[in-house]
């Protein structure tokens, strides 16, 4: 790389603090023009926070950002596309209802003399943009017509439109087909070609050895380092992303696995997850491994009951169960303490003790009349239990820390006396001396003969927590490992698809 | 200390009702003041009864918007019910099972609202604004928009009469309040409705009935236009195809004003009955004083607009 060349943008000693967490600490981050640099690193590395700051959705703590050489303070999201910088998020941001045309000229739209949208500009302007880049899409189509990939690729369009000088990817091809792929990629090389700096976010080893020229590294929020393509392979770039030894506070003890008491076999359900097959003992604590979207929750779903599968056969505790809804898990003895316990585990709007009482209600009514006092006092004694820290069993649960919603929501299942528990990235959010309560929960149930599966993201979490886990790679099951084949290198390899029984 | 935190945790709990009873008492000695005559015990009688109609309404709109839906419908269900009581009786069938007819007319609303949002997953809105404008004209059909009159004397004097000085539509209104406090607060349904509202899919996940739940609301809401249709006929001696129109309105600000929010998971069976009482005491009181009625108006549209956007403050 020439010496001279101005970077297009770069981020010197970025910091990020939000309230008690240190999300990015001192960040360099570096784009030239004609450049296609990926950005690398495990979840909750700290990518997507660097990127917010850089499109204005965060302010920074500490740092400086220069486009061009020139220093700026990116204000807001608006101000950095005038700035000349575009995104392209994995979950398409576009008006679904507009045309194509007025998803770029949003805000903007332009005006004939008599005062009326000028129609016949906006067409044609969006049509030279969207020929420039080889995309062949009808300016009048509306967005919720088009596929995935053709609204990505509109996506890209609309930054050229905007006449972004840096543009990022962020995940770009997870909803995409291999043709669909290749087709963005040529698009990106179109880009390169222009001077554009792309920043490309993925997960996926092979398409960054394929189009990238430099790497930067990210691991819990700082910097490892910055590289060449040329001079590195996947070894060397995972264990840069992963380079850490298990800390020791996710050692627990564990008790000697029983009887069989999860049997699943061949479950499959469309794109989400095909033929997945595996066995849970009890005593277990199971993990499940793998990338966002690639198939987790939605299998954990099924047996639980609150989606439907297509095929397969769910055996649990000796009997076939395979349920459609969850009222049926909960009453077999499953217990499902969803990914986003916000939207999906707490009504945050009521107290502790409505929370608490939701799933075990029965035990607490007769004949459709509650027993307010007892449910308050079957909360009083888990948030004894648990260390809840509430003020009362009568605050609402919106008021509580992340932490201590999590405790809310393992008081829910624990109150119903549940056998096997199922928790989806159960510490996202939490603090670190939650975390080390909710592990401690963790153990408390099995040695009390409950049975755990775990999904996480976090990586040193599973390895740490688990007996045996899964790995899965975009709906498929990579393999399942003991506790002693448990490497950072072996696992990641299993979870960015380059090892696994299918492939 | 002790003693004070115990107290904060009773102010926390109830700061919506209390604020709507510092309202209340406001307006009381206001009107009080500037005419001798509203609080003498007739007028605030007069005031419960009419309160009464829109306030039992109001209950069955507060479980409705609580579950994070809303129910237009009501004020047609209490023309349908006040209706079908009326003609039944002029036919010669006995009180009681005139009453019972017409509560069955009305639970079929109820079920037809729950079948459009639950099954159908028709928003609530659109679902119960169709049921509103289908039932009114049924009624209009029914009666080819004509009063039935010469209903039994049996029949009306409960509007009229009372138990130990207060009105039978008071006694009503009361008895739906106790029921509607005790639902919320005491049933598994009545907390489903709550849990339901403030997050579905944590709802489903807890295992909730949700079908009984969206059913049930809609269903108990319907019950209620429909007694409230029944006095509606007795206090007015006839059957008035046209009563109840635009009560959806009312209730909905009863509601509304008495903290339950339009997003679901809160709404509160006292809350609502202040609001309901707030309202009536407005139009009373301005009557009393002689006040622009389209004045009063204006106050009360404010009134909620003030009241809604404190409660927000209040619980940001």
């Amino acid at each position: 790389m020439q010496e001279q060349i101005t970077p297009i943008v770069s981020m010197k000693g970025i910091v990020k603090e939000f309230p008690g967490v240190r999300a990015l600490s001192g960040v360099d981050l570096e784009l030239l023009p004609g450049e296609v640099h990926a950005l690398v690193g495990e979840n909750g590395a700290g990518k997507s926070t660097i990127i917010k700051i850089l499109m204005g959705v965060y302010a920074k703590t500490e740092g400086e950002i220069f486009l061009n050489g020139e220093k700026k303070e990116i204000k807001s999201p608006f101000h950095a596309q005038s700035l000349g910088l575009g995104a392209v998020y994995q979950d398409v941001n576009l008006a679904q209802h507009l045309s194509v045309a007025e998803n770029f000229f949003m805000g903007q739209l332009p005006r004939t003399k008599f005062g009326t949208v000028d129609y016949t500009r906006m067409y044609r302007e969006t049509k030279e943009t969207l020929d420039s880049i080889e995309v062949h899409v009808d300016p009048k189509a509306i967005i919720r017509t088009l596929s995935v990939a053709q609204q990505e690729m509109v996506a890209i369009g609309k930054t050229m439109h905007q006449k972004a000088k840096a543009v990022i990817f962020d995940e770009p091809t997870a909803l995409l087909t291999a043709d669909e792929t290749k087709q963005l990629f040529g698009i990106i090389h179109k880009l390169k070609q222009d001077g554009v700096g792309v920043l490309y976010i993925s997960h996926r080893m092979e398409e960054i050895f394929s189009i990238c020229d430099r790497a930067t590294v990210l691991k819990d929020g700082c910097l490892v380092g910055t590289v060449d393509m040329e001079n590195t392979d996947e070894d060397h770039l995972i264990s840069m992303m992963v380079g850490r030894n298990v800390n020791d506070m996710y050692q627990i003890e564990h008790v000697e696995p029983g009887e069989t008491i999860l049997k699943v076999e061949n479950i499959s359900r469309g794109t989400a997850f095909q033929n997945i097959s595996f066995e849970v003992k009890r005593g277990e604590i199971f993990g499940m491994f793998g990338l966002v979207g690639s198939g987790r929750t939605e299998i954990v779903r099924a047996i639980f009951g609150a989606d439907a599968k297509d095929s397969g056969k769910v055996t649990f505790m000796g009997k076939p169960a395979d349920f459609t809804r969850p009222v049926q898990g909960i009453q077999a003895g499953i217990a499902l303490l969803p990914e986003d316990r916000r939207a999906q585990g707490l009504a945050l709007g009521m107290s502790v003790a409505d929370n608490t009482n939701m799933v075990a209600v029965r035990q607490i009514t007769r004949l459709g009349v509650m027993n307010k006092g007892k449910g308050e006092q079957i909360a009083r004694c888990y948030v004894e239990k648990l260390r809840t820290k509430t003020p009362t069993v009568y605050q609402r649960v919106k008021n509580l820390s992340g932490g201590n919603q999590q405790k809310v929501v393992i008081s829910k299942w624990l109150a119903q006396d549940s056998d096997l528990f199922i928790f989806d990235e159960p510490t996202v959010g939490v603090d670190v001396g939650a975390k080390l309560e909710i592990y401690k929960v963790f153990e408390s149930l099995i040695k009390e003969g409950k049975t755990i599966i775990i999904i996480s993201s976090y990586l040193p979490e599973v390895m740490g927590l688990a007996n045996r886990m899964m790995v899965m790679y975009e709906g498929r099951q990579m393999g399942i490992i003991t506790r002693e084949e448990f490497t950072d290198e072996n696992i990641m390899r299993y979870a960015s698809g380059m090892k696994g029984k299918e492939s | 200390m002790a003693e004070k935190k115990k107290q904060n945790l009773f102010l926390s709990r109830f700061q919506t009702e209390l604020l709507l009873v510092g309202i209340l008492v406001v307006l009381f000695l206001f009107f009080g003041v500037k005419s001798p005559v509203f609080l003498k015990v007739e007028t605030l009688m007069k005031l419960l009864k009419q309160a009464s109609i829109y306030g039992i309404i109001a209950i069955g709109m507060t479980f409705v918007i609580t579950s994070s839906g809303i129910d237009l419908s009501v004020g047609s269900v209490v023309g349908l019910s006040g209706i079908v009581v009326s003609m039944c009786m002029v036919s010669g069938i006995p009180v009681i099972l005139s009453i019972l007819i017409a509560i069955g007319a009305s639970i079929l609303v109820g079920l037809f609202n729950g079948v459009l949002v639950h099954n159908a997953k028709v928003p609530p809105f659109i679902a119960t604004m169709a049921s509103m404008t289908v039932v009114r004209n049924v009624i209009l059909l029914m009666t080819g928009a004509k009063t039935i009159s010469n209903l039994p004397q049996s029949f009306t004097s409960f509007a009229s009469g009372s138990v130990l000085g207060i009105p039978n539509m008071f006694l009503t209104w009361l008895a739906i309040i106790f029921l509607g406090i005790f639902i919320t607060g005491r049933t598994v349904f009545g907390r489903n409705i709550y849990a339901y509202g403030s997050n579905k899919e944590s709802a489903r996940l807890s295992g909730i009935n949700i079908s009984s739940t969206v059913y049930g609301v809609y269903i108990f809401s319907s019950i209620v236009c429909g007694i409230a249709g029944i006095l509606m006929a007795a206090r007015l001696g006839n059957g008035v195809p046209t009563s109840g129109v635009g009560y959806e309105l009312d209730a909905i600000a009863a509601s509304v004003v008495g903290g339950a929010s339009l997003d679901g998971g809160e709404g509160s069976v006292i809350g609502t009955v202040l609001g309901a009482m707030i309202m009536a005491t407005l139009r009373q009181g301005g009557t009393l004083l002689g006040i622009n009625s389209f004045i009063m108006e204006i106050m009360i549209g404010s009134l909620i607009a003030i009241a809604v956007v404190i409660d927000k403050m209040r619980k940001s």
